[in-house]
């Protein structure tokens, strides 16, 4: 019933109703908007629903029927780190202390909201091992273009205008290189090796004075450890480049190993990966980046300080790599990754990524009779199938993915990377229970057997959802994305 | 710890079925200088209780004061209904639609977030939205220097908000394009600036603001098509609130539009989360960086939503993407698309209504306390600059002291003062009395 609601919230209008209530316009005539000169206003408004308050609650509490989180069921989609949202984290965020705040508020009346600020700075700093951090980046991606601007900064402060280029791993997420690229710089591919860690050999002759630096995630998008990072750290600093750690994945070594210590000179965080902030279909989340000592200037302005008398203040630095937000980040998401860290404590925080390492390396070696595992060994957080182990049954990854929502979970992230025809990622997260993992692989063994005995259902999978698979071809040539287009 | 469920016996059948004899053989590999052995210097674990305890202390060092300030951000009434449906657990902790059947009501909503921006814009198309207003206009920059191909430069009026403009230059910089501003004058963007500085041929876009940044509401006849004799692009960057009575970018012949739909209801938080909005023309839909929802049918033939035009991303483009954009600002868009349900067509104006008539009252009254004075005779909406007869810092510090944030100091004696639909005319009437005791 509720799962086939199908309503837009434009088909529910009803000319004459309405759902907010505002105070009376107790001003004077003089004051009325009509005052406003007739060439400044529009001529017809804006077609919005006219529905109730009750309508609205009712129609978005429908479709929010038709969505899979987190709290709805396992959601083991690799590289994203879905792990449990804690509630009291979205308590704090709410309260209006900091809610009500407006971000131009004077220093000495947003004091508690520096604080926090500095502070989760700082424990992020401790827990990389970097020596401070802005959180004014928006998302993974715009940290990662914040980091690129300060690296291209370093370089023609120091006078040194040829370094343009940005090695990346091919087998790297598609941001960095856009990233890169959105940066001005010139993307240099690196050969992975067949376990997607990087060709140490393939790199050095790529290694010249034009070269900013390297864009690296350890681990990789395998979920394997690059070991020869030292070595690669040494090499790169050696030719006058930084190294930048993309911290997609840092929830593999949490506790275990820091970025700092392993060489890299910047960094992103995803808080809403690695420090448990809800996704929220998409965002917002945000992106920390951090640097190492001597870099400290080069963070984008604004810049949160803390005075001799333990005031906090907000100041902007000349050698600063520039602006990339409007204010000091996504404030709310802040409060909530600090909640988190403050629950887990000194003495969980270091228990995260072996927890995390523990549950994909039991879920890997669980299936690897009936998936095909291209790279055997101990993974980290998240591993990748090639498919299924029996190649003849003509079922896919996109069939496997699909035939997985039909018996309750997410899929696992598929198709990437791209070093394999069939990828399936998958990546449990510390949160999840044995038993929830122990159904899981029961659920995956069952497909695949089904895949040998009747693929025919596991090809037109799903069956059980709002829909079923969609038409994505006409969507894209006959783009229909607004209610207006739609009623063409 | 209550978020690990590993008890000792999960983590040594689990160990056991992975083949390994203890925890650190899960990280054997890693060389044995990059691990790390001491204690984090963090503080040790901290209750519920605890943590509500810690954030209310932080957050009474934080003032709680009656907002006037505006500059970008203002302080909007928000239907009570928002909070509690937006965190519901399957908006709140879905991710990127990726498996469009288990996430219709990610889709949908987006789709009417795309239907209703558009309606505020008059623009044909939008995207699923950006993170905030300044890195939308930055986008907006990059998509006229992308379908420009060869030009090089954008032009920046000096009346578009300054911390919008800084994340546009920043973002130019980087990229080898130059931002030329456009002067203003008297409050507004000069006209025969912009001219004389198309008259070149080599400007890719022009960035303008409505309302800007002083508050005014200005007029841009004859500017779309200055821009468009020039093959240069109009962009203008617009308060989304304001467009259910002002005249929209699509009206004024603009081809991007762009800015923050935080004034459509969504708290300050000290400056985020806010929501980005980026709209264009149907010509321009293939440069429009960000996801973007259409509607299809299912194999069913059901009608449904799916992430489309995607060939235009990073994920599939990489380098040769149109934004490195991955990301949305989903939640905060269904935060506006409820805001824009609930309150409808005539919720808007009405509270446009308010804010205006609001503003228009304070400004009158500053101005006959003798301590103030308009700064510009331009037609404002719900914010406004005053030029204070004492420094402007001492006027915020005399309403400060009052439980009053009294506006954002724009120079020495320039105080920008925003009203909106939440201010009552009592809150004004006690800022007027204040002021004229100084």
């Amino acid at each position: 019933m509720i799962r086939n609601y199908d309503k837009l919230i434009f088909e529910l209008s009803k000319e004459g109703r309405s759902g907010y209530s505002l105070p009376k316009n107790e001003y004077a005539a003089e004051h009325c908007i009509c005052g406003l000169p007739a060439a400044l206003k529009r001529e017809t408004g804006p077609e919005l629903p006219e529905v109730t308050e009750f309508d609205v609650v009712r129609h978005y509490t429908n479709l929010s029927n038709k969505n899979f989180g987190v709290d709805t069921g396992f959601y083991p989609l690799g590289s994203c780190t879905m792990k449990y949202n804690p509630r009291i984290n979205e308590e704090i965020a709410a309260m209006p202390a900091f809610a009500a705040l407006h971000p131009d508020a004077p220093a000495e009346a947003a004091q508690g909201a520096l604080e926090v600020y500095y502070n989760l700075a700082a424990s992020l700093a401790e827990i990389s091992g970097l020596a401070a951090f802005t959180l004014n980046p928006y998302a993974g991606a715009h940290g990662e273009l914040t980091g690129l601007m300060i690296m291209r900064s370093y370089h023609l402060q120091r006078g040194d205008a040829k370094r343009t280029k940005v090695i990346v791993s091919d087998s790297a997420h598609g941001t960095n290189p856009a990233s890169a690229a959105v940066c001005g710089l010139e993307i240099v591919e690196v050969k992975s090796k067949a376990d997607g860690t990087v060709d140490v050999e393939d790199l050095k002759p790529l290694l010249d004075d034009t070269v900013a630096g390297i864009m690296m995630t350890n681990p990789n998008t395998l979920g394997i450890f690059e070991t020869d990072i030292p070595e690669i750290a040494r090499l790169v600093h050696e030719c006058g480049g930084l190294l930048y750690y993309d911290g997609a994945n840092l929830n593999a070594v949490l506790g275990k190993c820091r970025p700092g210590d392993m060489g890299f000179d910047i960094m992103h965080i995803n808080l809403h990966k690695t420090f448990s902030t809800p996704h929220g279909g998409g965002g917002p989340g945000d992106g920390p980046v951090g640097v190492r000592a001597g870099l400290e200037a080069l963070l984008p302005n604004p810049q949160v300080k803390r005075d001799e008398r333990g005031m906090f203040y907000i100041d902007t630095d000349d050698k600063s790599a520039g602006y990339v937000s409007g204010f000091l980040g996504n404030f709310a998401v802040l409060l909530s990754a600090y909640t988190y860290i403050l629950t887990l404590g000194r003495e969980n925080v270091k228990l995260v990524g072996p927890l995390a390492v523990l549950n994909a390396n039991y879920v890997k070696e669980s299936l690897k009779d009936e998936y095909y595992l291209p790279i055997d060994g101990v993974c980290k957080h998240e591993f990748v199938f090639d498919g299924l182990a029996d190649k003849s049954t003509g079922v896919t990854t996109l069939d496997i993915a699909k035939r997985l929502l039909d018996y309750g979970y997410h899929a696992p992230t598929i198709y990437f990377p791209q070093l394999f025809h069939q990828s399936i990622m998958i990546e449990p997260t510390e949160t999840e229970s044995k038993e929830t993992l122990d159904e899981f692989i029961k659920v995956m063994k069952l497909v695949a057997k089904e895949a040998v005995e009747t693929p025919d259902v596991v090809k037109n999978a799903p069956y059980n959802t709002p829909v079923r698979r969609l038409d994505e071809t006409t969507a894209a040539r006959f783009p229909k994305t607004t209610y207006r287009q739609l009623r063409v | 710890m209550k978020y690990f469920p590993h008890t000792q016996q999960d983590i040594e059948q689990m160990l056991s079925v992975a083949g390994l004899r203890s925890m650190d053989d899960l990280f054997a590999e890693i060389p044995q200088q990059l691990l790390f052995n001491r204690e984090f210097d963090l503080p040790e674990a901290m209750s519920e209780v605890e943590i509500r305890k810690f954030f209310d202390t932080l957050g009474k060092k934080n003032s709680q004061l009656v907002c006037f300030a505006g500059a970008g951000v203002e302080d909007h009434y928000a239907p009570s209904v928002i909070a509690p449906v937006i965190s519901r657990g399957e908006f709140l902790t879905a991710y990127t639609p990726y498996q469009p059947e288990i996430s219709q009501g990610t889709l949908q909503y987006i789709f009417e977030y795309q239907s209703m921006i558009c309606e505020l814009t008059g623009m044909d198309v939008t995207n699923a939205s950006m993170y905030d207003g300044t890195t939308a206009t930055a986008e907006a920059m990059m998509m006229c220097v992308s379908i420009a191909k060869k030009r090089r430069k954008v032009l920046l009026s000096e009346t578009v908000n300054p911390k919008v403009r800084r994340v546009v230059e920043t973002y130019a910089r980087y990229q080898g394009v130059t931002v030329e501003r456009i002067a203003e004058k008297e409050g507004v963007t000069d006209i025969a600036d912009l001219e004389a500085k198309l008259a070149g041929d080599d400007v890719a876009g022009v960035i303008l603001a409505q309302p800007n940044f002083y508050g005014i509401v200005e007029d841009y006849s004859g500017v779309a098509d200055m821009c468009h004799a020039r093959k240069a692009l109009m962009v203008m960057n617009a308060k989304p609130s304001a467009l259910a009575v002002l005249k929209s970018p699509a009206e004024w012949g603009a081809d991007i539009a762009c800015g923050d739909a935080q004034s459509l209801g969504i708290p300050m938080c000290y400056g985020g989360p806010y929501v980005g909005y980026l709209a264009c023309t149907n010509a321009n839909v293939r440069k429009l960086p960000g996801r973007i929802v259409g509607a299809t049918t299912d194999v069913d033939g059901k009608r449904a939503f799916v992430l489309t035009l995607q060939a235009r991303e990073q994920h599939i483009r990489r380098e040769k993407a149109n934004s490195n954009i991955c990301s949305n600002q989903s939640l905060m868009a269904l935060f506006v698309t409820m805001y824009m349900s609930v309150m409808g067509k005539k919720g808007l104006e009405e509270a446009c209504s308010l804010s205006y008539s609001g503003a228009h009252y304070l400004a009158e009254q500053l101005a006959a306390t003798g301590k103030c004075s308009l700064a510009f005779d331009k037609p404002f909406f719900n914010e406004f600059v005053v030029r204070t007869a004492v420094p402007a810092e001492k006027v915020l510090e005399a309403l400060r002291a009052d439980g009053i944030l009294g506006g954002v100091r724009i120079a020495d004696d320039m105080l920008l003062v925003c009203v909106t639909e939440q201010r009552t005319k009592a809150e004004i009437d006690r800022f007027v009395e204040i002021v004229r005791n100084i």
